[in-house]
Formats: C-alpha cells, sequence, structure tokens
C-alpha cells in the first residue's frame, strides 16, 4: 500500500531523541498510510516505546518533524486526543473500579466528539463482549488476571473508536487463544472502520499476521521497512530448492530458483519428487538485518533505553 | 468551552465514584472513622473542661478548632491521589483520553471534598449530639458552609500544588502527617495563639488552619467567646483575606506546576516506578 501526501495518519522525517549524551533515536523516517496496519519489530532497546511515546504525544523529540493526524503530537490540542487510541500498559491503576465502571466512566469523555461516521463512544457492553470481558464485567480491576488486564487495556485504547490506534507490545501476557482473539480484533478494526494501526512487538510471527508492512528497527535506526516478501527479498536472494530422486535427497541454494527448477525437472533420471522452494523466513530476515546492524554498532548498545526497557535478550 | 465543561461534569461523576469506592472499602472507611474520631475522643475525655476565667466548655470551643483542621488537611487527598497516579499509571489513562486531565483533577478535588465533608461529619454529627453544639440559626449554618468552601479553595490546589512536586506518595504519606500534626499543635485548639513564641503564632496566623478554625468559632461560639480570641475580636475580614489569599495564589500556581508534571508523566516513567516498587517489595 503506498502512502503519499494528506493520506498519511503519520508522517515522521528526521526523528531523534538524545537522552543525556545517549542517542537514542538516529534520525528515523516513518510514514504510515491511513488504514494502514504498520508494526515496529525490532529487539528491546531498539527504540520502539520511545518512538510510540513521541507519536502519541507523551515524550517530545529532540529533532525532526512529526506530524500524526495533520498535528504536532508534542502540541496538538485535546481533539486530536479524541481521535487517537492509546494501548497502555497497565500496571496497577483504578483497582478498585469494575471494568463496566472504568470503561463507561472513560468512555464519556468521548461523547462530544462523536461523528456522522465515528459513533463515540462505543457501546460498553458490545466491546466488553469484544474483547471477552463478558464474565468479568462486574469485577473490580485489581482482581484480573494479567491477561484479563491486557484485555481491558485493549478495550480502553478503543473505546473512543480512534482513527488511529498505538499498541505497544499489546499481546505480552497473552495466552494463545486471547492472542488470537486480539488479531482477530485487529483485523476487524482495520477492516471495518478503516483504523490505521501502529503496534510495536517482538513477536515475529504476530508482525507477519497482522501488519501491512513491517518496519525494523535496530539501535534507534530503521534497517529495513516493506512487506513481509520485500523483506525476505532484501535480505536474501537466495532460494534454497530440495527434492528427492528415488531415494536420494537433494537441497541446493540458488538465486534464481525458477531457471534452477525448470533445468532440474528437464534432467533425464529418475522423476523428481517433493520439489520444494524456500525463501528466507521473516525470522531469518529479521535476525540477519538485526544481527548486521547490531554487529557494526556495538558501541550504541549500552545506551539509556537498553536501560530503561530492561537489557537485550 | 463546551467541552471543558463536558469534561468537568464527566469529572464530577469520577469523584462521587471514587468516593463510593472509599465507602465500599471496609478499611478506608474505617480509616476515615478512626482519623476523625481522634478528636472526638479528645473532646469526650475533656467534657467536663471549661476554659480558664469563663463557663464555656473546651469541648466546644475545640471543636470548632478540629473542624478546621479537617478542613485544611483536605489538601492531603489531592497532594496524596497524585503522586500515586502518576506512579500506577492513572494520570497516564487520564492523559490518553480527550481533556481527561481536565476530569482527573476535577474528579481529584470532587473526591477529596466529599471526604472531607464525610469527615467533618463524623466528627460533627456526635458534636452535636453529645456538647450540644450549634450554629445560630439559618445565618449561622449558611455561613458556616460559606467558611467551609472557602476553606476547601484555599487547602485544596496547595494539595495539588504539593502532589504535583513531591517524588513519591510515600513522602506525602510520611511527612503530610507531621505538617497536619504539627497545624493542629500551634493553630489554637489546644492553645490560644496568644501563648504560643510570637514566630510560631505569625506561623500559624499565615496558615489557613488557624483562620478556618477562627470562623467556625464564630459561627459556633457565643459572641462573648470573641474575648478569649487574639485582640478579643472573630476578625472576619481577616480571615476572609487570608484564606482568599491561600485560594487566589493555589488556583494560580497549581495549573501551572500540574500541567509541567502532568507533560511529563509518560509509559516510561510510570515503568519506571514500576521497577522501583517491584525492588522494594523484594
Amino acid at each position: 500500500m503506498s502512502a503519499m501526501g494528506a493520506d498519511l495518519a503519520i508522517d515522521v522525517h528526521g526523528l531523534r531523541m538524545r537522552y543525556g549524551t545517549t542517542d537514542v533515536l538516529h534520525g528515523i523516517d516513518l510514514r504510515v498510510g491511513r488504514g494502514e496496519v504498520v508494526t515496529l519489530l525490532g529487539p528491546n532497546g531498539a527504540g520502539k516505546t520511545t518512538i510510540i511515546e513521541i507519536l502519541e504525544g507523551f515524550r517530545g523529540p529532540s529533532a525532526g518533524s512529526v506530524t500524526v493526524l495533520g498535528s504536532d503530537p508534542a502540541t496538538a490540542d485535546e481533539d486530536w486526543r479524541a481521535r487517537v487510541g492509546i494501548v497502555l500498559q497497565s500496571w496497577r491503576d483504578h483497582g478498585k473500579w469494575r471494568v463496566r465502571e472504568l470503561l463507561r466512566h472513560l468512555g464519556s469523555f468521548y461523547t462530544p466528539y462523536a461523528t456522522a461516521d465515528r459513533v463515540r463512544p462505543r457501546p460498553v457492553d458490545d466491546l466488553i463482549e469484544t474483547v471477552g470481558l463478558a464474565e468479568q464485567a462486574g469485577q473490580r480491576i485489581s482482581t484480573l488476571s494479567g491477561g484479563q488486564r491486557r484485555r481491558l487495556d485493549v478495550a480502553i485504547g478503543i473505546i473512543g473508536r480512534p482513527e488511529l490506534l498505538f499498541l505497544d507490545e499489546p499481546t505480552a501476557g497473552f495466552d494463545p487463544e486471547a492472542r488470537r482473539d486480539f488479531h482477530d480484533l485487529v483485523h476487524s478494526l482495520s477492516d471495518m472502520e478503516e483504523t490505521t494501526i501502529l503496534l510495536t512487538t517482538h513477536d515475529l510471527a504476530e508482525a507477519a499476521r497482522l501488519a501491512d508492512r513491517i518496519v525494523i528497527l535496530a539501535n534507534g535506526r530503521v534497517v529495513a521497512d516493506g512487506t513481509e516478501d520485500e523483506l525476505a527479498r532484501r535480505v536474501s536472494t537466495q532460494a534454497e530448492v530440495r527434492w528427492s530422486r528415488g531415494d536420494d535427497r537433494f537441497v541446493h541454494s540458488t538465486s534464481d530458483a525458477t531457471a534452477f527448477v525448470r533445468e532440474l525437472l528437464t534432467e533425464p533420471g529418475a522423476p523428481v519428487i517433493d520439489l520444494e522452494v524456500r525463501r528466507a523466513s521473516l525470522e531469518d530476515t529479521y535476525l540477519s538485518l538485526v544481527r548486521r546492524h547490531e554487529g557494526t554498532e556495538a558501541d550504541d548498545a549500552d545506551g539509556g533505553l537498553e536501560r530503561l526497557e530492561g537489557g537485550r535478550p | 468551552m463546551k467541552r471543558t465543561l463536558h469534561a468537568i461534569r464527566v469529572g464530577i461523576d469520577r469523584g462521587i465514584t471514587g468516593f463510593k469506592h472509599l465507602l465500599l472499602t471496609p478499611s478506608e472507611l474505617l480509616s476515615q472513622f478512626i482519623w476523625n474520631g481522634i478528636p472526638l475522643v479528645i473532646l469526650f475525655l475533656n467534657r467536663d473542661t471549661v476554659v480558664e476565667g469563663t463557663s464555656i466548655s473546651f469541648a466546644t470551643v475545640a471543636l470548632p478548632g478540629f473542624l478546621g483542621l479537617i478542613v485544611a488537611a483536605s489538601a492531603y487527598g489531592p497532594a496524596y491521589y497524585l503522586a500515586s497516579d502518576r506512579e500506577d499509571g492513572t494520570l497516564l489513562r487520564a492523559k490518553a483520553v480527550p481533556r481527561g486531565i481536565v476530569g482527573y483533577v476535577t474528579g481529584v478535588l470532587t473526591q477529596a471534598s466529599l471526604e472531607t465533608l464525610f469527615g467533618m461529619l463524623i466528627l460533627l454529627v456526635p458534636g452535636v449530639i453529645l456538647f450540644g453544639v450549634s450554629a445560630n440559626g439559618l445565618v449561622g449554618w449558611l455561613t458556616f458552609v460559606f467558611i467551609v468552601v472557602l476553606g476547601l479553595a484555599a487547602s485544596l490546589p496547595t494539595g495539588i500544588v504539593i502532589g504535583s512536586v513531591v517524588k513519591s506518595p510515600r513522602v506525602i504519606g510520611g511527612i503530610g502527617l507531621l505538617v497536619i500534626g504539627g497545624m493542629a499543635a500551634i493553630s489554637g485548639i489546644f492553645i490560644p495563639i496568644q501563648e504560643l513564641p510570637t514566630w510560631l503564632g505569625w506561623i500559624a496566623q499565615a496558615l489557613p488552619t488557624y483562620w478556618i478554625g477562627q470562623g467556625f468559632r464564630f459561627v459556633f461560639l457565643p459572641d462573648a467567646a470573641a474575648a478569649l480570641e487574639v485582640g478579643g475580636s472573630w476578625r472576619l475580614p481577616e480571615m476572609v483575606a487570608v484564606l482568599s489569599a491561600w485560594a487566589i495564589g493555589g488556583m494560580l500556581v497549581a495549573p501551572v506546576v500540574l500541567r509541567r508534571m502532568a507533560r511529563r508523566a509518560s509509559g516510561a516513567s510510570v515503568e519506571e516506578a514500576r521497577q522501583q516498587a517491584l525492588q522494594r517489595m523484594m
């Protein structure tokens, strides 16, 4: 999906962030078109959370231009806020509130911002159903499990029916079922309501499943930006061809799989069976990109953000 | 403007909900009764004491002072809420919704006001029944309400300023109680301020506690009791002037420090606090 001019939900140029004397973002460029789902992928300390917080308007950048839904988030007004949804990593806030009570309360802030095509807030009981908290609706939030709290975080993030939704590590702590529900929810937000979504994750499978486009960060730089296929092609032009002939198995690496296979099939001898052509997986791509980048920038690895986010794996 | 008013309305609801949560939480309800009940015990133990040289009982003179202390201590509410809500992410949630900080602060002020009124009732109702404390008719009670409102206006913004600048809610918990204790000691509840060292008397007269108590004494005591006050008069203009000065000063400073504090709140700062809390637990 191409992202041009006024159709951009997010437009970032030369974004830099410095804590003290440590640069954690070195000139990020990022464009997200309206309706696009983009994943920021990267190891801990790559700067994902910092970028998201700048885009949310929670943190001022050191340099660069940032435009989100037509405004600079650092100075955007409260009407802008109504169009942006944020899924926060909750901890123990509002422990005495009940699930439905808190959603109703936070939702009521959005009432004056309803438009003809965006009913605000979302009906609370439908939302509770959607995120799978129907059984806990009357429960105190302090009694929810970690996974249930994350579902509530997601519900709070979308209660205002945002045009643009930020999700920072949305599925951390989700079990596989909750994760699948969440992925369905993201798809429906994107398909039914044309919500633009920017999420961070270090789960590769999740990035591949959800995103139209993946932006890989390493050490405060964008090291790759494209669809899953584009990234795979970018990092590796080599494909692996496997086949069997009689009882023998073969593996061959080639940069032109099509030509190789055509040749192979016309060769005389026993018939070729179990033919398989495999391009580099997203995981191979990701690890290769990150490793390549981190290898050359080992000095940056001690930056402030790493400490904030708890060190790299 | 309309949208801001809407956020204020949502904030009032928020404060009422918060107060309901307090009423439904046995431990917090109990602590309300304990803190506001302490004065009652003191008054009850001294129920037969009369103020030297008069026929007025100690209880009727001290009770308005204690009520004044409760109103002034309303500052503790916003100070504590702001410090702890910043740490646990409540404030960040407010920041993420449109005009959420307006709603949040309205909620804190509403909740602190309701808690203060509740605390006053815990003391005042038994006071009326046991010691026959009463205001002089409708005008007396209206004057009482006016002083309550003025006292809250003088005290609550100060709490917002304190809550915005202190580092953590644990500071408020520790120092807050010392400050309230100190104010109780010097604000003319137990000892007339004329008997304090001059400098301490001046400090007391610079703070809201003494003046709110003075206003309440005017409401609840017979006119003759004015003789016990500084200068032998109720000094009502001075009371209104000092409390108004605190209110106006607070309302000018509070939004500035609050805005600065809210601007700094971020997910990373909440995460940092969370890590520190985890370390404290280990």
